[in-house]
This record gives C-alpha cells, structure tokens and sequence, in this order.
C-alpha cells in the first residue's frame, strides 16, 4: 500500500470511528451511569435519520430539521424514562433487555407504519456539498470532514459537561451511589431522565447528520447497535473516553480489515475475515483488560 | 407475528374442505376421476416476504401472479385457484417450518415462493423431500438448478451467476482490459460476481482484485480508497436495496463518477432511482438484468398498462416473475387438464412449455432454470432503458451441471 493510500484510509478509519463515538457515547453514559442496558438504542440512531428525512421535506432544510428532531427526541427519551425506564432501576438486567428488545419490535413497526418501508436519501445541504481533491481518482466528500468536526466538539462538550459543571458531578455522584446523593436533597430521578433524554437524542443526532451519506433504510439501527455495544465494552463500561479510543480502534481495524491483504500459510485470512476482525479485536482487548481500556478495576 | 392475518379461518376454511371432501366421497363411485378431481381448487401457496425490507418484491410477486390467472377468467383449465398466503419475514431461520407447514399443513398442490436466498434453501429442502410441486417467482440460488436441481422444482426468474455472465461478456467484448469487482460477502452476491468474471476471463479479461465486505455492512470509503489507488478499467458490483442506494452516491461523492467506468448486475440501478440523489449518481451507468424499460413488445405493453390499472403501480422485474410463476402453473394444469395429482405429467408439460413473458419468449432449460435473454441496460434520468442483448438465450449456469440433464 502506497503511503498517501495509507493516509486516506487512516482518514478513513477515523471518521468512521469518530461518528460511531457519537452513536456510542451515548450508550456508554446510560449504560454506565443508570446501569440500564437500552437495546433500544439503535432504534433512535435509526429514527433521528427518518426524521431528517422527512423533517427536512417539510421544514425545506437540514438544519432546521435536525434542531427540530433534538428537541423532539429529547422530549421522546423523557417521556420514555418516565413511562418506562424508571420501572427498572431496581430490576434485573434481564428485564431491562425484554423491555428495550420489545422496544426496537415496537419502533420498528411504528417506522413501517408512519414512514413505510422504503429506502430514501436526504441531500447534502449546498455549502458542505463539495468535494476535495486527493489523489488524481480520489476525492473526499467536505461533508464527511464536517460530521468529524461536529463529533469532535461534541466529544469536547460532553467530557466538560461532566467533569466541569454542577449537573456533571450530580452525575458522578449518582453513578457512584445513587441513594446516597438522593438522600442529600439531589433530585436524582431528575438527573436520571436528563441523562437518559441525553443518550436518546445522541444516537438520534448521529442518525441525523449520518443519513446524507448513510442513506435511510429500514433496520439500519441494528447494525449500528452491535458495533456500538463492540465500541462500549472495550473502551469501559461508562467511560466516555474509552468510547473515544474504542470507537477510534474499532474504526481503523474495520477500515484496514476490509482491505489488506494478508495470507497464513497458503490461507488468505485477510480480507476474508474482515467480518470479524472487530470482534477479534474485542476478545483480544478483554484478555488484556477484562474491564475495558479505559473500565474501572472489577 | 403476521401469518396469523393471512391464515385466520383456518378453521372455517377446514370445514369447507371437509365437506367438498365429503360430497366429493360420496359422488366418488359414480363421477370419474378427473371431475372429482375438478370439484375441488387447485391449492397455490405463497411464502413471500410480507414484512421488512423485502415486502415490496413480495407484493410484487403476487401480484403478477394474480394478475395472470385473473386474465384466464381465475380459473385454469376449469379449476378456480385458491391461495394461502404465508409471511416468510425473510427469516431463513423459520423457512423450513414455514415451507412445512404450507406443504404438510395446508396440504398445498404447488408451493410458490420466496424472494431472500436463504429462506430458498430452506424450501429447497422440503420441497425436495416431499416431492411437492415447487415454482421459484425470484431467489437466485445457483444450486436450485445445478447441484441441488429436482424434477419438481422450477425458477421463473434467474441464476445469480446468469445476471453476471452477461456483463462480464459485454466488458471483454468491448477490450476491457481488467476490473475490480466488489460485492456482499454472501452467496448472492459472490455467484453474480463469479458469474462475471467467467466470462470476463473467457475473454480475456484479467481481475485485479475481488472487494468484499461482511452483509449488509455499507461503509465503503475504505474500499472506495483501494479501488482509486488500484485505478481498474471498470468495477463490476453486486449491492441491491438500501445498501446499492448508499453505494452509489458513495461511489460519485468519492469522484471515482466519470473516472472509473462503474456496472453492475440489474438490481444495482433497480427500485432506487427514485431515491433522491441517487438518479444523478447513477445516471449513465450500464447494467445487465432480464428486464428492464423500453422493452417494445405487444406483449409488455399490455402487461404494463394492465398491472397499472389494476395496481395503480408501475410493474417492475418481481411482478413479471411472479406473472411468468403464474404461466407456466397454467401451462401444467392445462396439459393434465386439471388433474393436479397427475405430477408427472405436469413437469413434463411445464418443462416443454414456451413462456410469452413482458421480458420475452423463454423456455425451461433442463436443470428448470430460465433459458432466457439477458438486457444491457443503461440509466437515463430515473429509467434503466434497455440499450441492447448482452446475452442472447442464455443458459447460465449450464444446465450441464445439474444431474437431470
């Protein structure tokens, strides 16, 4: 492989990685703070992009459309929390896994019956529309440098938001024992709706500003659930930096693995198992750190 | 979840059955064979893909197939059609039960179906053990009509390979010299892919490299890279759906549009044209298919103008599958004269029989596998028109490797 090929799939391996933190993150900060398990959460990546799509028909672009879908699907994840979630705090994880799996049966037929079943495409708007040169053949789309860029700050926002401001220590706190800072006057079940609506309307916003290059589809959640739960546990359950470096490694290793070419006595294992490389990568890194690369100590 | 709505009466339905059984018994020692034979329906089961991604091409598929027996007055050779609807879900898990249950369940005289390769497996596999009459309206499942080929199973559509062949014939004719080819890691798309490259090879074609990446994964900037900095003549491509929709606009927005010469199989371009921005990316782009628009036949020009009257839809290449399933039914019973105990003398007759497809004359190749032409088309605006043959009756992969032959 050419050095400047090398550098553009590296390019490569970060963007995508850095839009699977978005989608991660997200998971990560329920998963880790409220302890809930949310299957659910692919069906929000997939529901931001159906929005997008036909929020920016009515509203005539995609920005207004995406500030519209954050406020909607943070009003959706609180009345889910309210509804739902806060049932089961107390519970088995294995309640939570029936409730949020019946969850994805349920928005998907919802998607079929408001939506329908059809593959639709949302456009670029016209100032992130061009492309940069490269190479003499390859050209890079503005737009994808620009979802880097929102996941970036957005990675920036989060990490002050909880290690810098008061609803951030709440939120330390009440990750660190709950009935504790309850029983200080914090009202936690509070905090506890406003992380979740977070993490909904994280995965909603990935799902947003992914679906121009994306594309909307029917069950596009679900791809995108595996490799986030991939992302969570190796970077630690709960650590919001250890999203980052996984969802940057899993980026890579996914990139490189579908296009490297490497033979094991007369076996071509590359690309052949490129389906699995994540997964390799997982089972390597909890050998290494059962906890995650950035997980506490169990 | 569904196959509840389609099959609610069940009970009913077994009431009815039992009292036709019951007359049918006692008229049994006057009538002959043949009108006790008639007072009853001809039992067709479809096992389509009702929900998910695939329920489009399901509803297509039935649709055809009603529209032909409706054009025969819904009766076929004296006897009235009657139909159980089965939702496959395109779960390859739940196929063989479900093929179970239409064929020892329902006791069905010709199963019909399906659409997703992997549930075809699975119907293969009890259609084979229990000799039931089989039509496949769509799956591409090269081994259907080669290793695993049987007398009483039939495709009315396509091998996978048979929708490769052609463009790989096309490029070698045209002195292409070599190409990259990119696809799903999964049959499907590795037998259109090998398809291709046969022929292109035959020709003296040389691959460079084979792409592929895990189904139905769609991030290809990684692959988009490699093939810029390997620079082939032409890049042949499997995607279908969601994932050829994103793939298209991926390819132009990675300026490889107008620089490397794109084609594909047919269903790259087909039923994502109307997807906003995928027109423009793909606009030009040559792909091979059996179907395709601007075919200036009587007989496609009445089939499309009829299916919309009564659909209120354009017909696409599923609903001239499941109208050609539907023909080449009638022709069978036609032959028997109704008599749809009489197997034998039904797959004799369906494997003679000519079929006056919208696509075009075609006929059964002796593994059951279209005999048929393949189109080179080409996009223009939001219509994949038909430019030319790329392959004149072909019969790919050659029935030579079925057993039966």
């Amino acid at each position: 492989m050419e050095l400047d090929t090398f550098l553009i799939q590296v390019l490569n391996g970060v963007q995508y990685g850095l839009l699977l933190f978005l989608v991660a993150s997200g998971l990560t900060l329920v998963f880790g703070i409220m302890g809930i398990i949310n299957l659910a959460h692919g069906s929000f990546y997939m529901i931001g992009a159906y929005l997008a799509w036909s929020l920016s028909q009515h509203l005539g672009s995609l920005a207004l459309a995406i500030l519209a879908g954050v406020v909607l699907t943070v009003l959706i994840g609180m009345a889910l929390e309210w509804l739902l979630i806060n049932k089961l705090y107390h519970r088995d994880h294995l309640y939570q896994v029936l409730l949020t799996y019946g969850l994805i049966l349920v928005f998907e037929e919802l998607r079929g019956v408001i939506w329908g079943n059809d593959v639709h495409g949302v456009a670029i708007p016209e100032w992130l529309g061009a492309s940069i040169r490269l190479t003499d053949t390859l050209a890079y789309p503005v737009y994808r440098l620009w979802i880097s860029a929102v996941c970036l700050v957005l990675a920036v926002l989060m990490y002050l938001l909880i290690q810098r401001t008061r609803l951030g220590m709440m939120i330390r706190a009440g990750a660190a024992n709950r009935e504790m800072v309850q029983s200080l006057g914090i009202n936690i079940q509070l905090v506890y709706r406003v992380i979740f609506a977070l993490g909904v309307a994280l995965a909603a916003f990935a799902g947003m500003i992914a679906a121009p290059v994306s594309s909307v589809f029917p069950g596009m959640g679900n791809q995108v659930l595996i490799i986030c739960f991939v992302v969570v546990v190796i970077g630690g359950i709960g650590s919001i930096k250890g999203a980052m470096a996984g969802a940057i490694l899993i980026g890579l290793v996914d990139t490189f693995g579908k296009v490297v070419e490497v033979d094991i006595g007369g076996f071509r294992v590359l690309p052949e198992l490129a389906g699995t490389t994540i997964y390799l990568l997982m089972a390597v890194v909890l050998l290494w750190r059962p906890e995650g690369i950035f997980g506490k100590r169990l | 979840m569904k196959e509840g709505n389609f099959r609610s009466g069940g009970r009913r339905k077994f009431l009815q059955d039992a009292a036709v059984l019951g007359s049918a018994a006692a008229l049994g020692a006057l009538a002959p064979a043949i009108v006790r034979a008639q007072a009853q329906k001809v039992k067709v089961g479809l096992m389509l893909p009702y929900s998910g991604t695939y329920a489009q091409l399901g509803i297509a598929i039935e649709n055809g197939f009603r529209m032909a027996i409706e054009e025969s007055g819904g009766k076929i050779a004296g006897r009235e059609i009657e139909y159980v609807k089965l939702d496959d879900e395109s779960n390859p898990a739940k196929a063989t039960d479900n093929a179970n249950k239409l064929v020892t369940g329902d006791k069905v005289d010709v199963l019909v179906g399906t659409v997703h390769s992997g549930v075809q497996a699975g119907i293969i596999k009890i259609v084979r053990e229990t000799g039931v009459l089989h039509i496949s309206p769509n799956a591409g499942l090269n081994a259907m009509t080669t290793t695993l080929c049987a007398p009483n199973m039939f495709r009315t559509s396509f091998a996978n390979g048979q929708v490769g062949y052609p463009m790989g014939k096309v490029l070698a004719e045209r002195r292409v010299k070599n190409a990259v080819t990119l696809t799903w890691k999964y049959a499907a798309g590795e037998e259109s892919v090998n398809g291709f490259k046969d022929a292109f090879a035959k020709g003296g074609g040389k691959i460079v490299r084979d792409l592929t990446l895990p189904f139905p994964n769609v991030e290809f900037q990684s692959l988009l890279t490699e093939i810029a900095s390997l620079k082939p003549d032409a890049v042949y491509v499997f995607f279908a759906g969601g994932g050829a929709a994103k793939f298209l606009r991926d390819y132009q927005a990675a300026g490889l549009k107008g620089k490397i010469p794109l084609y594909g199989a047919g269903f790259l371009t087909d039923g994502v044209l109307e997807v906003p921005g995928v027109a423009a990316a793909a606009e030009g782009i040559e792909t091979t298919l059996h179907y395709g628009e601007g075919i200036e036949t009587a007989k496609n020009q009445a089939f499309r103008l009829s299916y919309a009257k009564t659909y209120k839809l354009q017909p696409d290449v599923y609903a001239v599958q499941g109208y050609d399933a539907a023909v080449l039914l009638a022709a069978g019973l036609k032959a028997v004269k109704g008599d749809v105990a009489n197997t034998k003398g039904m797959i004799a007759a369906m494997e003679k029989a000519e079929i006056d497809s919208p696509r075009g004359r075609w006929r059964m190749s002796k593994a059951h596998n279209p005999v048929q032409d393949l189109y080179l088309r080409k996009v223009v605006g939001t219509e994949n028109k038909v430019i030319g043959v790329a392959a004149k009756a072909l019969d790919y992969p050659p029935a030579s490797l079925c057993k039966m032959a």
